[in-house]
């Protein structure tokens, strides 16, 4: 391994494995903690993260199940470390329920989800997008939820780090949305000096301890300060509706109505914080291509090719994909002649776009089941029906 | 568009996924260029077949597509991964074969073909495991994916600790032979 500063973060260049990049990120974010359970293809963050843990000081814990291995990360981070876990598939469905807790008691971590082809254990060794939604409403109830897509190793290192910025920021679980793709591709990554990363830890209360309500926001807030269990605040946390001492409130829906709708309302109404588009020729596009992570990645050809035919093609990547860039698509929907999606799923942010396109211009799907990535010309094909090109026989 | 793909094949346990990822290595890290390296195996591939595919080139975009679709370059180090890649491989390809352990059929009609006995080199080494050296130092002679130097510096700091000698010596040996075959296959045309 090469060079690392005292406190054991790696800065410079190397070549390196997505999987590994993120494991890398994590630890330049300040995570001290890690609890997961091995699948293919996400097994080589918790591999990394069981080298890297030990010499940084942290502490990394292979648990008996997904379960338990997200109730561990909510654990750590009420203890006051900074937590994370990396799943695929059939254990980003375990975790679902205890991500609904993350979400209901607001404690920042991240979840990676090295997506690969399902349903069920599908397809293990092989890419796929089909857990978008999921990430979106896979926890029952209603929420909202951050989550980000890398194309690329050295992206899977900035979004990890970001991810748990945002987590902090927010106290909320914040979703890495890669795939297996992105996650056993090896490409150079660069890791800066660590005085160069900006780092983002949780906002802790001011007040004095016997004044301190851990649910409670002050007025035009939306994100309540978080103490740490052990030092000198009390604090009460629970799954079930609570009201700003912590305490359970499940009567009537007094306490749901504040409670829910702010969960929803901090990240909701901080989206234009939240969230990172990659905008590319799209200023004179009579065509967009809308896609994010690997899928976006390789209709990089595709626009180029068009643009040779003279389509005036343009891209907006979703670097963020929850929460969901309304206004944006809206506007771009009012611009173009037609929005191509590809994505490694059978059709599912393609939805959203509609939602948002709300009739204003063409959508067009370009569906992948999983197990592959897109062959370029069906998204070159796609792109010039939007542009009213006759396909080419 | 400049973009340089090349696959190396051959069967779990010769370190075939080990030797793309030193070539990544050698071009991003020494040569300052962009590499893209994937590796394809299945749930079940333990003892089975192994490959690894390597795409080079001066500009990202140039990568944007991870995989590599028609590599110039094929090195092949078992018959099952000759059987597997060789019949579909470009005919103006440069085919490369470790000649302990390959046979050549009509498969490789018309394809420019580089032998080296690898593993029978490697095990008068005394360890049949740097085979794979053998061949990164071969592909350093007679072809230009890397620079030398670049990839000897990727070898040197990808092995174990304790076995850099050894290894540098495999990758020495297999350059020289390398060396000796470029300068035959010049006098012949």
């Amino acid at each position: 391994m090469s060079p690392a500063s005292r406190n054991g973060v790696l800065s410079g260049e190397f070549f390196m494995l997505g999987d590994i990049a993120c494991a890398e990120g994590a630890i330049c974010a300040g995570c001290r903690f890690f609890a997961g359970y091995p699948i293919t293809p996400a097994t080589e963050v918790a591999q990394r993260m069981s080298e890297r843990l030990p010499l940084v000081g942290g502490i990394y814990i292979q648990m008996e199940d997904e379960m338990a291995s997200m109730n561990a990360v909510l654990g750590a981070s009420w203890a006051g470390v900074k937590a994370m876990t990396a799943t695929s598939g059939p254990g980003f469905s375990l975790m679902m329920e205890n991500l609904g807790l993350g979400v209901m008691m607001e404690t920042p971590c991240v979840l990676v989800n090295v997506q690969r082809g399902g349903p069920s254990t599908g397809l293990p060794t092989l890419v796929g997008q089909g857990d978008m939604m999921q990430a979106r409403w896979g926890s029952h109830g209603d929420y909202a939820i951050i989550a980000l897509s890398p194309s690329s190793p050295q992206e899977l290192f900035d979004l990890t780090i970001h991810a748990f910025n945002l987590s902090e920021t927010y106290r909320a679980p914040v979703l890495v949305m890669t795939d297996a793709e992105v996650g056993h591709m090896t490409e150079k990554v660069v890791i800066p000096p660590v005085e160069e990363i900006e780092v983002i830890g949780r906002r802790k209360p001011t007040v004095p301890p016997e004044e301190y309500l851990p649910y409670r926001v002050e007025p035009g807030e939306l994100v309540p300060p978080m103490a740490v269990a052990g030092e000198g605040y009390r604090i009460h946390t629970t799954g079930l509706t609570h009201d700003e001492r912590g305490y359970p409130a499940t009567a009537d829906d007094t306490a749901q109505w504040p409670l829910v709708q702010r969960l929803v309302d901090k990240i909701e109404k901080n989206k234009d914080k939240i969230i990172m588009l990659e905008e590319d020729g799209l200023d004179d596009a009579e065509v967009a291509v809308v896609s994010y992570g690997i899928a976006a990645r390789t209709a990089i050809w595709p626009v180029q090719m068009a643009r040779q035919e003279g389509i005036r093609v343009g891209m907006l990547r979703l670097v963020t994909v929850w929460p969901f860039p309304d206004e944006e698509i809206r506007d771009l929907a009012g611009r173009v002649e037609g929005i191509v999606v590809p994505e490694i799923n059978l059709g599912q942010i393609v939805r959203e776009v509609e939602r948002c396109a709300a009739g204003r211009t063409e959508v067009l799907s370009v569906p992948h089941p999983g197990g592959g990535i897109h062959d370029p010309q069906a998204v070159l094909r796609a792109i010039r029906r939007a542009a009213g090109r006759k396909a080419e026989a | 568009m400049e973009r340089l793909e090349i696959r190396l094949s051959g069967f779990g346990g010769q370190g075939i996924v080990r030797s793309g990822e030193i070539i990544g290595k050698a071009a991003v890290l020494y040569d300052g260029r962009y590499a893209t390296f994937t590796q394809s195996y299945g749930p079940e591939s333990r003892g089975g077949a192994a490959a690894a595919q390597v795409a080079i080139a001066n500009d990202p975009v140039e990568l944007s597509y991870p995989h590599v679709i028609d590599p110039s370059i094929l090195v092949v180090m078992s018959q099952g991964a000759y059987n597997k890649y060789v019949p579909g491989f470009r005919r103006d390809g440069l085919l490369i074969v470790d000649e302990s352990l390959v046979e050549l059929d009509e498969a490789a009609d018309g394809v420019e073909v580089l032998g080296i006995p690898a593993t029978r080199i490697a095990e008068e080494l005394g360890r049949r495991i740097v085979a794979n050296v053998v061949m990164l130092g071969f592909l350093a002679a007679v072809t230009d994916i890397v620079s030398p130097e670049a990839l000897r510096k990727a070898v040197l700091d990808s092995v174990p600790k304790g076995t850099e000698e050894l290894n540098a010596r495999a990758f020495e040996v297999g350059f020289e032979y390398g060396e000796g075959v470029k300068r035959e296959t010049s006098y012949d045309t």
